[in-house]
């Protein structure tokens, strides 16, 4: 009884989170193009997006804006949180305190503070500008993506492969990093993951001219949106959903394997101890 | 013929305002089992870890074979070291593991397969390779580390508390195994360790530290029967640890008792600390002893008894096949031989450092 | 690892926040503090007094109040819940916040409009079941609404951490020295998960009282929140001194929450992911 009412509260919460994603795919396959009615089955979106140029060309701004500034943040974040494990309490908190502040935040005093740099530099609100900003905002998902995984690294790990005769970049590039390696994939990935859906920011740094997904939708809005956003957005959320399936399926299958054979090996080991 | 291997010269350490070597000065003979054991925070480690090269020393010199390693980093040296916590790579196998030194210096691959089969032959873990670090035991983790270091045929193995976290019966299988490791491989071993039977087990030369000093260097038997002062005495094995004048030569009183002893020049009227080992006190028909007393506490330890005795104004700790049962009146009787006599610390400084423990 | 040659490592990323982070906010504070001819100013902080501005405040403050409220509400039961599922924190992420990031937030949003409007997928599911309606598009019900299902795992998540870090023994000490589940949960489980709720709590308030996407697509560009006057004044009247004195009030409230969340992360550790 309990355990059926704790099925249903999770199910209605699910429901909750999921119910305006299948909207938006049953809306991918409307004949129609307003989204009030139901006009008849069709996957004719999912063809004519591939010829509107305009989404194109916002879907690639934002994938490529997602890949470079992820990949830039985890870089920079990296190094950070490596910095971080090294400080005394102090300088560790204040550093945290840096990496809390574009987290804790509001976006839109984010983007309007960073919009303000921008035109004090005289800089153009473009590309670049919007890069900088995501790069900023990604950063803190990195460093705390990658400062657990420090933190469980044994301190004797690097010292041991020093002692067996590597240089301080061959120690770190063979044991750390590779040590480090799922925290800082998580962090480039949820990094990815902000950028691609961010909007505010974008909207404070970006001039005329570029658009990202995000901002393409909001600029539809009022107009009507687009079938074919719906049918990518639709693309885009079931290509993930395979991917992590996939790679869950992989690594939980995986650790699971490892996990009983661990079991089944340890004890043979305890009995093979205990015999001597 | 003895060679100094490692010779460390008036090394002095602090991290911040705590001074953790003063002026050490210590060294190592080809072919040793040295031990350097003592409490926790008492610069073992800390010695330890400025011969493999992973802490520089503010002051003093590390020589190694003649030449001046001080300054020398970790992969330049010929030792290997054996971390606390194993520190095995979590990401590679246990023949990467063992395979990493001899990569880093481009050893060929066949000289490698065989090095890691001879390795691990001999901490008789064959058929390993293949395996990840985390699906081994303790015990088997601690046998790969040191398969590990030993690879690289390093002059010294350096051990840092190896089996601090191994239960006891495996911790004992384990002294027994690197001893015959030792004695296989013909290299000098340094170990540290806070257990003085591991100690006194293992080693050709104890090193007994105490809060960045060295109290004593000896032999595992003159560091149990001749402790030099009160820290020694007290750490290493139980004992009775009693305040008593050197009346003359070969004589001490102890609480107004006079016992007859061996030690001479001390001078007279001299007060030293004196040291009498559980075993060594005798207990016999009260008017044998040279003082009587009564039982007041009893446990059976297996091999021996341990009794708590009153006598003479002072509870003697008594280890004894023979069983007084609580209450009993019984005689104390103490060989002159097994009477070991020590000098009062002189400096409020080594006073302090009794008072620590 | 913990060299201290290592912090060196820092320098890039210390720079880089000083440049983006910190100088931009300086200029927020500068432009809220002066004047268009750049003498200094507070009449830019005491317009959020006006009529409009300062209703749009207290609307965003009550609204997302009660948001903040509503997702402690639905998110401890369900982190409960989670924990004693023992399912791993990181599927829950996936699950929670990557997968539907996935689908834009706008359109995520613009969704809830289908479902609520007159005809829409929940009153069709109501009328059904002969129920009443329920009208709530375009009013302030609507954002609320919006603003549980954008924030909710921002409070779920943190919630979660705290408890499955609790060791389970303390649960049965508890019942062993003879307090009962609801003792227990008052007494153990509730002053031990604090940290997570507070973290929750900024992590819920902040982002739903600034928001003005939000009120835009789902309270029918009717209602004001204090973020859609800020927008305006940037995007709209390009006035940005006011907008920066908006911004500074806002950023009072940022402030309190900031000191909020580090009293409750004492060790430093990131409660946040």
């Amino acid at each position: 009884m309990k355990t059926a009412l704790q099925r249903i509260y999770l199910a209605l919460i699910a429901i909750f989170l999921y119910a305006p994603i299948g909207v938006l795919m049953v809306l991918s396959f409307n004949e129609s193009k307003s989204r009030n009615h139901w006009a008849g089955f069709t996957t004719k979106w999912y063809v004519s997006l591939f010829e509107n140029k305009q989404i194109m060309e916002a879907l690639y701004t934002t994938l490529i804006l997602a890949f470079v500034s992820a990949a830039i943040a985890m870089v920079l974040g990296t190094a950070a949180a490596i910095a971080m494990e090294a400080m005394g309490k102090k300088l560790r908190t204040y550093t945290m305190g840096v990496t809390n502040i574009p987290m804790l935040n509001a976006d839109i005093v984010t983007g309007i503070s960073m919009m303000l740099l921008f035109i004090a530099l005289g800089m153009r609100l473009s590309f670049g500008s919007v890069l900088i900003a995501h790069i900023t905002f990604n950063i803190p998902y990195v460093i705390l993506s990658v400062l657990p995984r420090l933190r469980n690294l044994n301190p004797s790990v690097y010292e041991a492969a020093r002692d067996l005769g590597a240089s301080p970049l061959q120690a770190f590039g063979k044991v750390i990093l590779p040590d480090l390696a799922p925290g800082i994939l998580s962090g480039f990935l949820l990094a990815f993951t902000m950028s691609l859906d961010d909007f505010v920011i974008t909207h404070f740094t970006k001039g005329p001219g570029l658009d990202t997904l995000s901002t393409k939708i909001y600029t539809e809005v009022k107009k009507g949106i687009k079938p074919e956003m719906y049918a990518l957005s639709t693309i885009m959320f079931v290509s993930v959903f395979v991917l992590l399936m996939l790679f869950n399926g992989i690594s939980s299958r995986k650790s699971a394997g490892r996990a009983a054979g661990k079991a089944a090996r340890s004890k043979k080991a305890d009995r093979s101890e205990t015999d001597r | 013929m003895k060679q100094k291997l490692i010779d460390l010269q008036g090394i002095s350490k602090s991290f911040g305002d705590n001074l953790v070597l003063d002026d050490l000065n210590l060294y190592i003979n080809q072919n040793e089992f040295l031990t350097l054991l003592g409490p926790s925070g008492c610069g073992k480690t800390t010695t330890l870890r400025i011969m493999g090269g992973f802490e520089a020393p503010d002051r003093g010199k590390v020589i190694f074979e003649g030449q001046d390693i001080t300054n020398l980093a970790p992969d330049k040296r010929n030792v290997n070291t054996v971390f606390q916590r194993y520190a095995l790579f979590p990401h590679m196998n246990i023949e990467e593991n063992i395979a990493f030194g001899l990569k880093i210096s481009g050893k060929s691959k066949q000289y490698i397969r065989d090095k890691v089969r001879y390795a691990l032959k001999l901490v008789n873990l064959d058929g390993y390779e293949k395996r990840m670090p985390d699906s081994l035991s303790g015990g088997q983790q601690q046998r790969i580390a040191i398969a590990r270091a030993i690879v690289n045929e390093p002059k010294v193995l350096l051990l840092d508390e190896p089996l601090g976290a191994l239960d006891l019966k495996l911790r004992q299988d384990m002294q027994y195994e690197l001893i015959r490791l030792k004695n296989e491989l013909g290299i000098t071993f340094v170990y540290v360790t806070h257990d003085q039977e591991e100690a006194l087990t293992m080693s050709d030369t104890i090193v007994v530290m105490n809060q960045g000093y060295i109290q004593q260097v000896g032999t595992p038997e003159d560091i149990y029967n001749e402790p030099c002062n009160a820290f020694v005495a007290d750490f290493i094995g139980d004992s009775n640890l009693i305040d008593g004048v050197m009346l003359e030569d070969k004589l001490v009183e102890i609480n107004g008792t006079k016992f007859r002893c061996v030690d001479t020049g001390f001078g007279k009227n001299r007060p030293v600390d004196v040291v009498i080992r559980p075993e060594d006190v005798e207990l016999v028909i009260p008017e044998k002893g040279i003082l009587t007393g009564t039982v007041t506490g009893l446990i059976f330890k297996g091999v021996h008894y341990e009794m708590d005795v009153e006598a003479g104004g002072f509870t003697w700790l008594v280890h004894s096949t023979q069983m007084f049962p609580v209450g009993s009146r019984v005689g104390l009787y103490v060989d002159p031989f097994n009477i070991q006599i020590m000098n009062k610390p002189e400096s409020e400084d080594e006073e302090a450092v009794q008072g620590e423990e | 690892m913990k060299n201290k040659k290592n912090i060196w490592l820092s320098g890039p990323y210390l720079v880089w926040s000083a440049a983006f982070v910190i100088i931009p906010l300086l200029l927020v504070v500068y432009y809220g503090l002066t004047a268009k001819d750049g003498g200094f100013s507070l009449e830019y902080i005491t317009a959020v007094t006006q009529p409009e501005n300062w209703k749009a405040l207290w609307l965003s403050v009550l609204l997302s109040l009660v948001s903040t409220v509503i997702c402690l509400i639905l998110s401890y039961p369900l982190a409960m819940i989670l924990v004693r599922s023992r399912l791993s924190s990181g599927s829950m992420i996936i699950f929670l916040f990557i997968l539907p990031m996935w689908m834009n937030f706008l359109l995520r949003t613009i969704a809830w409009q289908n479902l609520l409007e007159k005809n829409g997928v929940i009153n069709s599911v109501l009328s059904w079941l002969h129920l009443p309606a329920v009208n709530i598009i375009n009013t302030p019900g609507a954002i609320v609404l919006g603003m549980v299902y954008n924030f909710l795992p921002f409070m779920i998540l943190p919630i979660y951490n705290a408890l499955s870090k609790i060791d389970e023994n303390l649960f049965h000490a508890a019942r062993d020295l003879g307090a009962n589940s609801v003792q227990t949960f008052v007494k153990i489980t509730l002053p031990l998960t604090v940290p997570g709720i507070v973290s929750g709590i900024t992590m819920v308030f902040i982002p739903a009282m600034t928001t003005f996407v939000i009120s835009d697509l789902l309270g029918g560009a009717k209602i004001l929140l204090i973020g859609n006057v800020i927008e305006q004044e940037f995007k709209q009247a390009s006035n940005w001194h006011a907008g920066s004195g908006l911004s500074l009030v806002l950023m009072v409230f940022i402030v309190i929450n900031m000191i909020v969340t580090s009293i409750a992360d004492k060790d430093g550790e990131g409660a946040l992911l």
